[in-house]
């Protein structure tokens, strides 16, 4: 058998293991191994969320390898920092980072079994060429497989530099290949860290304070432990965990659990944060992102001056697979398993809080059930590692999604004002963007498409710090930022009388010739998604729906789309989005088609419908019954195009999902007349409203109707 | 605390636990089938769907004293090798992205085959509503039980 490091295969010798202590070792490093029956395991480093990753990656090692992918198992590998690079899933960044290493890891095995053969044959390597899992020698038509060649191979020196194969004879990558694990979740198997159960291992759930701002006063715990089947209840940090052995046990207990809380900080409700957002749009003291040419000037000196502000609420992740943690605090080491986007930020903390160096720590990866960042927080992993601790016991901590919804780390809520200075031409001479965010970081994204197009540009930021806790949510800032943005640019377009696609491309073009400021996007990837959509969706030439366009720039790559918006009931439906997307190569066909259907599904689903709101610093939402995820019967069709333009890939798992907001508040402008300005969209009367009249008769403003028409639209 | 003898996958299965105690932690914690999953625990998700006498319920607020002696079909005992015909067409269509609200879709879709075994794609829709996927694979689960509906 051979085996090596597939991240370090330029530089350390090829391992050989025999077959039984290969099965013994793969689960724990990073061997990409061939057995002498040709099979070829590959361990996948980075977690699996439904990103695909555990299929993409092993792909682009046996592309290279010219490998049989039939003969190919993959294995999700552990947490290893000496063998793997970057085992974090987030960012969109897993496969632009690992590319070229996936690459030589297989292009490496692949020369030394090259090699082997022309020792085994006496020929010259140039010779011999390879194909699914065979060395062929096509002077001879001899062959040997990989299987057979592997010994001796694993002997060959390895080479320093390898050549890579030249796009045009990709087999695998650009295919569409299906994904590794959809027999064991067709068929139940235990994949997900919610399904770890251990011999005597523990289960607890942990009442955290309701609301933000608050912490314990005072626990009775009785009435809990005098539960059947309580084992303990632990009081630590603000934390009161109940501890049993079955889950249902458990979540009775926690019902007769009573908890004091008072106030440790400010207690804020959603009525607050609105005009929170309204006087620091005014007084804050603004952090300047970016400031190019003379904004005043431009803005004394503008025959229009346009004028929008759009307001984003807090959202919760809500993963399917709710958070949980499997830790095992031993003397003489710890033991974690579970779904984190992040297992070595995790081993770290754990190592923090107990005191202890990380290599007395492993960290097993089980199969996320969703992250959208989520899991890149270590909170629960934390909690599992200090509760093991003060037990002694193997203990697994799962989150009730009430839990989950009320327990924070949410899309932070913002709200923006934008303003354009338009020449009587119509040109953009002038652009201001103001964010206030709760806790958002930087909520916008200061180098972002429009700067660099327009001379005079103002991008600054107030933040508001709040006992609520907020964390990156798919595509971060961008998933709200881009709709905002993008229907702006849509407002702008219109008051000066342009095409919003022509709009845009003016501005590209302008961007190109006369770069106001450092850019930092690629415009001619830009041009190519906007022209490609417009192309694919008929844009300006299509009759019946009414359409809507968007394009955004996040994590590398480009998307642009179109949405299609009919009136039905006199309400807008959306029928139809298109998308155009350019993330270099694309490795994984329907991976990458998944990861567009399901950003836009996702975009517009927390676009349309959902929102968690506050009330005295607790969730007002926390389930499913009153926080509303798009459903079957709420998608759209949707028709997904890829630039070919061989750029080594840039990462797909975010970029879909900012454009679909925007593409589709700007067709339902397009179809009502009306500009929706916040999120969710079926808050907006736009929804609520029976209209009598035909959408192109309504006035932009705001009519108001008699109280027993404005129901709202019940969340299902 | 009490007895509970379950049918389940065709075997005869016996529980210790409190009558009210959902069906979704009897399979979980106490029975080792783990293929069910819990996604919100009010019966909004359909993670958590199995089959009781064939029709599709949320084993999560199913308490297990209301049982008796109906059959439950889990995701591991809707076929013998993981072939009935929804769970080809889930790799057919390639349906999975996370992969853990499918379990619950397929017993979905199963239920509504079996009752109506070429539904339209509205009937399908309206079925299917009850299910969430998070990942947004609802394109797919559509298209795999159309799929699916063609080779029962």
């Amino acid at each position: 058998m051979l085996g090596f490091s597939w991240f370090s295969a330029e530089a350390k010798a090829p391992v050989v293991v025999d077959a039984a202590g290969a099965g013994g070792s793969l689960g724990f490093n990073s061997y990409l191994s061939i057995a002498t029956d040709g099979t070829i395991t590959i361990l996948s480093p980075n977690p699996e969320l439904g990103q695909n990753i555990l299929t993409s990656f092993p792909m682009i090692v046996a592309e290279e390898l010219d490998a049989d992918w039939t003969k190919v198992k993959v294995l999700q590998a552990a947490l290893d920092t000496k063998s793997f690079e970057r085992q974090v899933t987030g960012g969109s960044g897993a496969v632009p980072h690992s590319w070229k290493r996936l690459r030589n890891a297989g292009a490496t095995a692949r020369h030394m079994l090259i090699q082997a053969a022309a020792k085994k044959w006496n020929v010259s390597a140039e010779e011999l060429t390879t194909s699914d899992g065979f060395v062929i020698n096509s002077k001879t038509g001899n062959k040997l497989s990989y299987g057979d060649l592997a010994e001796e191979a694993s002997k060959v020196e390895v080479p320093k530099e390898v050549k890579l194969k030249d796009r045009k004879d990709f087999k695998l990558i650009g295919k569409a290949v299906k994904n590794v694990a959809n027999k064991d979740i067709a068929t139940g198997k235990p994949l997900f860290g919610l399904d770890v159960y251990r011999e005597g291992m523990l289960q607890a759930m942990i009442q955290r304070p309701p609301a933000f701002g608050t912490k314990i006063k005072s626990v009775d715990a009785a009435a809990a432990k005098a539960m059947p089947g309580i084992i303990d209840v632990v009081i630590f940090r603000n934390n009161v965990a109940i501890v049993g052995k079955s889950t249902w046990e458990i979540m009775k207990a926690r019902k007769v659990l009573k908890v004091e809380y008072e106030k440790s900080g400010n207690i804020e409700s959603t009525a607050d944060h609105d005009n929170i957002f309204k006087t620091l749009l005014e007084t804050g003291t603004p952090t300047v992102r970016r400031k190019d040419g003379d904004v005043e000037t431009a803005f004394t000196n503008a025959a229009k001056v346009v004028k929008s502000e759009y307001q984003c609420p807090f959202l919760s992740h809500s993963p399917m697979e709710p958070m949980n943690f499997f830790a095992h605090v031993r003397p003489d080491g710890v033991e974690l398993v579970g779904p984190t986007q992040v297992p070595a930020a995790a081993r770290s903390d754990a190592a923090k809080l107990l005191g202890i160096p990380e290599d007395k720590i492993t960290v097993e990866i089980t199969r996320l059930g969703g992250g959208f960042g989520r899991r890149l927080k270590t909170d629960y992993s934390n909690e599992a590692t200090e509760l093991s601790s003060i037990l002694k016991a193997p203990v697994k901590v799962t989150w009730l999604r009430e839990d989950d919804m009320m327990g924070g780390s949410y899309r932070p809520a913002v709200r923006y004002r934008f303003e354009a200075a338009l020449d009587a031409n119509g040109n953009m001479t002038g652009y201001k963007c103001r964010g206030v965010g709760i806790n958002s970081g930087n909520p916008t994204r200061e180098d972002n498409f429009p700067s660099g197009a327009v001379e005079n540009l103002l991008i600054e930021t107030v933040e508001h710090a709040s006992p609520i806790t907020t964390g990156a949510w798919r595509a971060p800032i961008t998933n709200f930022l881009a709709y905002a943005e993008q229907s702006f640019l849509d407002e702008v377009a219109n008051a000066a009388g342009k095409d919003p696609v022509q709009f845009r491309l003016a501005l590209l073009q302008k961007a190109k010739t006369t770069p106001a400021g450092a850019i930092k996007y690629d415009i001619d990837r830009m041009i190519g998604v906007t022209k490609l959509v417009a192309e694919k969706s008929g844009w300006g030439t299509k009759k019946g729906g009414f359409q809507g366009f968007s394009v955004y720039f996040s994590h590398r790559s480009y998307v642009a789309q179109v949405a299609e918006v009919i009136m039905k009931n006199n309400k807008p439906v959306v029928q139809k989005v298109f998308a155009a997307c350019d993330c270099g190569e694309v490795v994984n066909l329907s991976g990458a088609r998944q990861q567009v259907m399901g950003g836009i599904v996702d975009g517009l689903g927390h676009a349309m419908y959902s929102k968690l709101s506050f009330k005295d610093g607790e969730t007002q939402q926390k389930n499913f019954d009153t926080y509303r995820l798009i459903r079957m019967r709420d998608i759209p069709e949707i028709e997904t195009h890829f630039v070919d333009n061989g750029i080594d890939p840039t990462g797909l798992g975010e970029p879909a999902l900012p454009p679909t907001g925007g593409a589709v508040a700007n067709a339902i402008f397009k179809a009502t007349g009306k500009r929706i300005k916040s999120q969710p969209f079926t808050d907006d009367d736009v929804f609520k409203t029976i209209r009598a009249t035909q959408p192109k008769t309504i006035q932009p403003k705001k009519t108001p109707l008699p109280k027993s028409s404005l129901k709202r639209t019940k969340a299902s | 605390m009490a007895k509970y003898k379950l049918q389940v996958n065709g075997k005869n299965l016996e529980a210790d636990v409190a009558e009210d105690t959902p069906l979704l932690w009897v399979l979980r914690d106490h029975l080792g089938l783990v293929g069910t999953k819990y996604g919100c625990g009010i019966a909004q998700c359909g993670a958590c769907t199995v089959h009781l006498n064939g029709a599709a319920v949320r084993s999560c607020t199913l308490p297990v004293s209301a049982i008796g002696s109906s059959k439950i079909t889990t995701i591991e005992g809707l076929s013998e090798n993981g072939d009935h015909p929804l769970q080809l067409a889930w790799d057919e269509v390639d349906v999975p992205q996370c992969g853990y609200c499918q379990a619950g879709q397929i017993m979905t879709a199963a239920a509504l085959l079996k009752q109506n075994p070429h539904p339209t794609t509205d009937e399908i829709a309206g079925t299917m509503h009850g299910n969430i996927c998070r990942c947004g694979a609802y394109h797919r689960i559509r298209e795999a039980v159309k799929l699916a509906s063609t080779k029962i």
